[in-house]
């Protein structure tokens, strides 16, 4: 017999008697408050991340300092032009050198401070743990309440990939001191910029 | 009921001291936010901790004993963790502070324990039909291009996993932290072919390089101080053995794998949920290595329990919302990854494994546990853990969980482990899939004295221990704690001979409530609802 088969039937030989329905998963209140934005962000930083404005000459003036200090630049993104063009890209290990990506989120979660992606916005998954920073945009508009509303939504059926980056890369393995950059990105910086507006 | 009870009942005053002062830090290299507040997200401790100065540089006490089959003898493991101060104080305070991370989590969630119920009878009635939620899951995954595999146990899934990194030419594997692959020995049965694994979680690292198994489900290297691993590291990868900076030695860590992350050929991840509506294997972790071992080689298995599954996606949105506050205080962990089709150009393989699993669910008393979701809460609040140290339990699972599913592996190996337990139930009241993992403890306990897989000394005080210890509500009444989270024990159900474990064993300023004290007190005087 093959293994799946005797796992298979040696389940339904043990089943628990008894009936066990499957609960019916109410729609519980959101704890945060009306200002999502204001709630995104406070969380956010609480979980190592940063939260910026736009600048009014300069959308990017948050980061602009890292950017400028960064020989390579992988964007996702069609306000921001780098130089390293991830169409092109033949393998990820061909990121290893990026010094900042910047990609734009599916949407945000107040709840966590969480932030959205798919294959699709990262265009190569790897990216987004390769590059020591990343800059995420995203439109005010797209964060929702909390995480339940989170998994209502339809990407997480549809994408070959999906990941809710909260905060950037973190251990506190030794001693629980916290440290950021333990294998992927060093900081996650969320840049509140409406879809299309730059 | 000593000042320390009330203490603890009045949980603020609690949260701001130390159990044990003298491991205190006072710089505190934790990173800060963006507004200069200290951040405790992850596993931070929310404040500094160390284990003492190198001055008093302490050799780290090994794990219990493994001698075959025989009986694991984990009180005098535990004896050799007690003997080390320094670590055992660290280990406790480390622990404790998770431990209250997590309550205060919890208390911003009106609705934490409706999740809880939720989060238990959707896993009971996943469990009720496994079979069916299997072959949904299988389907789902082929459907997305997935090659799906089935083990029956360990071996079957270290040769199959061997076998695919063969068929593959690879030469090596990185791979993410999995309790499951640590059961099956997988990183023992690899050492012999000749592909190297490398593990890039850093605790996990940690153990890796220095031969130990991990001793917490969520933070492996737990029990080592930073001198501990500045040690493992100075060996193992030529750092400053005199720079035990916490910094430096994870960033050490940092760029000695990232070459080696690039180089591998296969990635291996564990799974924390598989969805069977979608097919999905999700996973939580907070460095990233998880994505790091799915997304860059062209090779990428997950190993996968068959209790993972849950029916549908939107029942993480409860289990989510448990998982890191209960394991770490953390609303959500760094990242939570959902890989469900493979890459363009490369493969993805799932190996769903039983390993007696499929087995334990007919055991009526126990098959509960298979809800659980290796949140390690029961191990951070048990007393005996934090004061013992999870290598001391000679088992891939140790603490309270360890407790009811490390027999059903060995009986024989592991029957002494259901009795280091103080029966105080506070793992219970902090699962958050509601497993009755005291009443389990002590019904293992029946289960061996009468398979007489225990010696008749135990059995002995089985037989005095059956009054109060069947009746949990009498006996947390008796140690007097309300929520019974306990800082301390109180002294009398350590040393009482109810107890197997305390016995010959010192521990610092327990309250002296003696057991008759408490008789008269609560089962004379009030009753407990006898
Ligand atoms: S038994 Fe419960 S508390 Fe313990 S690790 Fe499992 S889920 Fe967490």
């Amino acid at each position: 017999m093959s293994s799946r088969a005797a796992t298979l039937e040696a389940i339904r030989k043990n089943r628990p008697s008894g009936e066990y329905a499957l609960p019916e998963v109410p729609v519980f209140a959101p704890l945060v408050g009306e200002d999502l934005v204001a709630e995104f962000g406070e969380r956010l930083k609480r979980m190592g991340g940063r939260i910026a404005e736009p600048g009014s000459a300069d959308p990017f003036e948050a980061v602009r300092e890292r950017l400028k200090a960064s020989k390579i630049v992988a964007s996702a993104v069609p306000e921001i032009e780098g130089n390293r063009d991830l169409s092109q890209v033949a393998q990820p290990q061909d990121l290893a050198d990026v010094d900042v990506a910047v990609v734009r989120a599916v949407f945000g979660v107040a709840e966590t401070g969480s932030v959205l992606f798919t294959q699709d916005e990262l265009r190569v998954n790897a990216v987004a743990y390769l590059a020591q920073h990343l800059i995420v945009l995203l439109d005010p508009a797209d964060i929702l309440v909390n995480i339940q509303a989170a998994y209502r939504r339809p990407e997480f059926g549809r994408a070959a990939y999906a990941v809710l980056h909260t905060g950037p890369s973190a251990t506190a393995d030794i001693e629980g001191v916290l440290i950021h950059g333990a294998q992927g990105v060093r900081s996650l910086t969320v840049l509140l910029m409406p879809r299309g507006a730059h | 009921m000593s000042a320390d009870d009330l203490n603890l009942r009045s949980g603020a005053s609690n949260r701001d001291g130390l159990i044990h002062p003298e491991v205190a830090k006072a710089n505190d290299e934790s990173e800060r936010g963006q507004d200069g507040q200290r951040l405790t997200h992850a596993e931070g401790a929310s404040r500094p901790i160390s284990a003492a100065p190198k001055a008093a540089r302490e050799p780290q006490p090994r794990g219990a004993k493994i001698r075959g089959d025989r009986p694991i003898d984990q009180a005098e493991a535990a004896e050799r963790f007690l003997a080390a101060p320094l670590h055992q104080k660290a280990h406790d305070e480390r622990l404790w502070d998770v431990r209250k991370k997590r309550d205060v989590a919890t208390h911003g969630i009106p609705e934490w324990e409706e999740l809880r119920e939720l989060a238990s009878a959707i896993k009971a009635h996943t469990l009720s039909r496994l079979d069916e939620y299997l072959e949904q899951f299988e389907a789902q995954a082929k459907a997305n291009g997935v090659h799906v595999h089935w083990a029956a146990d360990g071996a079957e899934h270290n040769r199959l996993v061997h076998r695919l990194l063969k068929d593959h030419g690879a030469r090596s594997l990185i791979k993410s932290k999995s309790m499951l692959t640590e059961e099956c020995g997988f990183r023992h049965y690899m050492a012999g072919t000749g592909i190297e694994v490398i593990e890039t979680d850093l605790g996990e690292r940690i153990q890796q390089l220095d031969d130990e198994e991990p001793s917490h489900v969520v933070m492996p290297a737990v029990h080592k101080t930073r001198l501990d691993v500045a040690e493992v590291f100075a060996k193992t990868m030529g750092t400053d053995p005199e720079n035990d900076d916490a910094h430096y030695l994870a960033e050490s860590q940092r760029m000695h794998t990232r070459p080696l992350i690039l180089e591998a050929d296969a990635g291996l991840t564990g799974c924390n949920f598989a969805v069977a509506e979608t097919g999905t294997v999700v996973t939580c972790t907070n460095e990233g290595n998880a994505d790091l071992s799915g997304n860059v080689p062209r090779l990428q298995i997950h190993s996968i329990g068959i209790e993972k599954l849950i029916p549908r996606t939107e029942h993480l949105g409860v289990f989510i919302r448990l998982l890191s506050r209960s394991a770490l205080g953390s609303p959500i962990t760094q990242y939570t990854s959902h890989f469900r089709k493979p890459r363009p150009g490369t493969e993805m393989h799932m190996v769903l494994v039983d390993n007696g699993r499929s087995e334990r669910l007919g055991m009526e008393e126990f098959w509960t546990s298979l809800k659980c979701i290796r949140c390690g809460a029961c191990m951070n609040t048990c007393p005996v853990y934090r004061r013992s140290g999870g290598l001391s339990y000679g088992a891939t699972y140790s603490g309270p969980i360890g407790l009811i599913i490390d027999p059903t592996f060995n009986k024989r190996k592991y029957s002494t482990l259901p009795f280091s337990s103080t029966m105080n139930g506070s793992c219970t009241n902090v699962c958050p899939v509601k497993i009755n993992i005291h009443e389990q403890i002590f019904a293992w306990r029946k289960v061996l004295a009468e398979e007489h897989q225990i010696p008749l000394l135990k059995q002995g005080m089985m037989k005095a221990a059956g009054q109060v210890l069947s009746r949990p509500a009498a006996y947390r009444a008796a140690i007097g704690a309300a929520d019974s989270a306990l800082r301390h024990l109180p002294r009398f159900a350590v040393y009482n001979p109810l107890n197997t474990w305390g016995k010959g064993r010192e521990m610092p300023e327990t309250p002296r409530q003696s057991f008759h004290a408490w008789y008269r007190q609560n089962r004379m005087g009030k009753g407990t609802g006898q």
